[in-house]
């Protein structure tokens, strides 16, 4: 199955990804309407130390810890993507709790939230990797 | 003292109506143009660092940021111009002498652009290069004057050591030290798939890249850095720079502060002493003596590499040709006027040597003049900007090309020609770490393959339209070539005729 995978080596730390990422989960057709004086909730997210700087987001791993302990049963995994339904999370962040990576984070409505591969928003395709100005995202079969 | 306030050169407008605050244009910027003020919540900048690299604009995510050159303006004087003027200032204010970067911006003439190719029509058919062969391959290196036989009749096929090119074009010398780590990788796995040539420059080779040798020339310049048995060894090609059109008779000076790490290791030099190469190769002060380093090259390669000699284009550059072709070297290359450079001194850059089009005609002359054009390849570089440039070259008498500006153009070198700043936001001429990163070689080399496999394309569409389907018959063919808007002197050293002639 085709992932989401870092190369620590390029990533140059701009945070674009994280902007890609918010605009793309948005819903809206304008970057600036969409992102402009609002806090961002992306699904990716730069880990840094020094001149180190990497993205993390959802490893979509083979036995989830967050599935395993989502108590409303909203966290499932279909055709090797980790997915949330928005309507049966309960906001109680047991998954952000677990997720080793920190990859799943609140979402602005308090609701838990994580990378899906932009499969099913507008960008088709993940925004992260689609934007990033250097390669260091890559979206490919391992 | 307090210097003398200097206005600066250009403005950052942010739209802020556009911009959203993501802070990249702060992150990407080496200059620290761009700060993020938190009790305003808004993206300011500081104009006075800034050197219109176009970093911020182009990595801006909702495009809200454009440079644009500030119009204060000191009183308009058509003598003193406020470029002058401010070179003034700044001389008064440091003493030292100005340091540009990159080709000479100047107006000075641009021959290429005066220079219009030939089609054929009705007498004689056109050839679509998409349908029929058409050969773009060359071979550089001394090429045997007559055919010569064995006693019992057979041919002698024995050549002089040759490069082999797919097309008629290299990227030229560019020290590793000058650029980074990631742009040699870049070049020298692009020339590779290309099956083209790059050229360390005079900096040695650093050891990851002794695997691509066979389309690697390597320079022996006046400081000798690098330069050890393997080195020899590997390359396709020896290449001894006599000069440098961006700045021709003087030397170079790469300050001790980037002498670190693998760059010292590479150019065999302790850490932290400055690289200077000596204006002159003390050991050369005449043809005789460029002879005695041409074959003590070929000795240590066994005669089985070509040895280029590259010189810059100056006022008796037909002359020097005519020696070096008697030196035993095997390629001349010849540097223009408008070639790049890492750092030169302004003035130098600006109003020392010719333009590689007058030098190349009357190399190629002198050369067929004298008898002896088969004793070497030309190679001429200084701005060759496009597929119709390499072609013009070739017409006037060109084996091949050389190419560095348009090569870290397509690397992303946006010309801001700070160079020596040693600061590139782009990760071409820089040693810091954070900025070397920005340049991921496996998009730089697939850049530079997209760009010369295009120019190939064009190659092959412009000699199409002329009816010449190989390289080989363009070369030295002027007929090809009319001038617009020359004197009768300057069509007379181009050795073309005007247009409508």
């Amino acid at each position: 199955m085709k992932r989401v995978y870092v190369n620590e080596q390029w990533c140059l730390g701009c945070h674009l990804c994280e902007y890609n990422c918010a605009f793309a989960n948005s819903g809206l057709t304008d970057m600036v309407k969409a992102l402009k004086d609002k806090p961002i909730y992306p699904r990716v997210h730069i880990e840094q130390s020094g001149d180190i700087t990497y993205a993390v987001s959802c490893r979509h791993c083979k036995d989830p810890l967050c599935v395993k302990s989502c108590i409303a049963g909203a966290i499932n995994k279909q055709d090797g993507i980790v997915k949330i339904d928005k309507n049966k999370c309960v906001g109680c962040l047991t998954c952000v709790l677990v997720c080793p990576y920190g990859a799943v984070r609140p979402g602005p409505t308090g609701v838990a939230q994580k990378c899906e591969l932009c499969l099913e928003n507008s960008c088709g395709e993940p925004a992260c990797v689609k934007g990033c100005p250097n390669n260091a995202i890559v979206y490919e079969e391992r | 003292m307090i210097d003398q306030y200097i206005y600066p050169e250009f403005e950052v407008v942010r739209n802020q109506s556009r911009c959203i605050s993501c802070r990249v244009c702060e992150r990407q910027c080496a200059n620290e143009v761009h700060r993020y003020d938190t009790d305003l919540g808004v993206m300011l900048s500081d104009e006075s660092k800034c050197v219109n690299c176009q970093r911020c604009v182009s990595l801006c995510p909702t495009h809200a940021l454009k440079i644009v050159k500030s119009d204060c303006r000191l009183r308009e004087n058509a003598n003193w111009s406020d470029q002058t003027i401010k070179e003034i200032y700044k001389q008064a204010n440091s003493g030292g002498v100005l340091l540009s970067s990159m080709g000479n911006p100047k107006p000075l003439p641009v021959y290429w652009d005066k220079i219009l190719i030939n089609a054929s029509q009705v007498t004689n058919p056109p050839i679509d290069p998409l349908r029929e062969p058409m050969e773009t391959k060359v071979f550089l290196g001394k090429k045997p004057d007559k055919i010569l036989r064995r006693a019992n009749g057979e041919l002698i096929t024995q050549l002089p050591p040759q490069i082999e090119l797919s097309m008629p074009v290299m990227f030229s010398a560019m020290s590793y030290g000058s650029i980074s780590y990631n742009a040699h990788a870049s070049l020298a796995r692009a020339a590779t798939e290309l099956g083209i040539c790059y050229n360390t420059g005079e900096g040695g080779l650093h050891e990851d890249f002794y695997c691509y040798g066979e389309n690697t020339i390597v320079q022996v310049a006046s400081g000798r850095f690098g330069v050890h048995k393997n080195y020899l060894e590997v390359a396709a090609a020896v290449e001894i720079k006599m000069g440098q059109g961006a700045k021709p008779g003087i030397g170079g000076h790469l300050p001790g502060a980037k002498i670190v790490g693998d760059v010292s290791r590479t150019r065999m030099i302790p850490e932290g002493t400055d690289a200077i190469s000596p204006a002159p190769h003390h050991d050369i002060y005449s043809i005789e003596d460029l002879r005695q380093l041409v074959y003590s090259l070929k000795e240590a390669t066994d005669y089985k590499k070509p040895v280029i000699v590259k010189v810059a284009a100056v006022h008796n550059i037909a002359a020097i040709a005519s020696g070096i072709a008697r030196s035993g070297a095997d390629i001349i290359a010849i540097d223009g006027f408008r070639g790049g450079t890492g750092a030169a001194p302004t003035r130098i850059r600006d109003n020392v040597g010719i333009p590689i089009e007058l030098a190349l005609a009357s190399v190629d002359q002198r050369l067929r003049d004298e008898g002896i054009r088969n004793n070497v390849s030309l190679v001429v570089g200084g701005s060759v900007r496009s597929a119709a440039d390499v072609v013009k070259a070739v017409a006037l008498g060109a084996d091949a090309v050389y190419v560095a500006t348009a090569a870290l153009l397509a690397l992303g070198c946006h010309l801001c020609r700070t160079c020596h700043s040693g600061k590139c936001n782009w990760g071409i001429a820089t040693q810091r770490p954070d900025l070397v990163k920005r340049l991921n070689p496996d998009i730089g080399s697939q850049r530079l393959v997209n760009l010369m496999n295009a120019w190939r394309h064009e190659i092959k569409e412009l000699m199409g339209g002329m009816g010449i389907n190989s390289i080989e018959s363009l070369r030295g063919n002027r007929l090809m070539l009319r001038g617009v808007g020359l004197t009768a002197k300057e069509l007379e050293i181009l050795g073309i005729s005007h247009a409508g002639e």
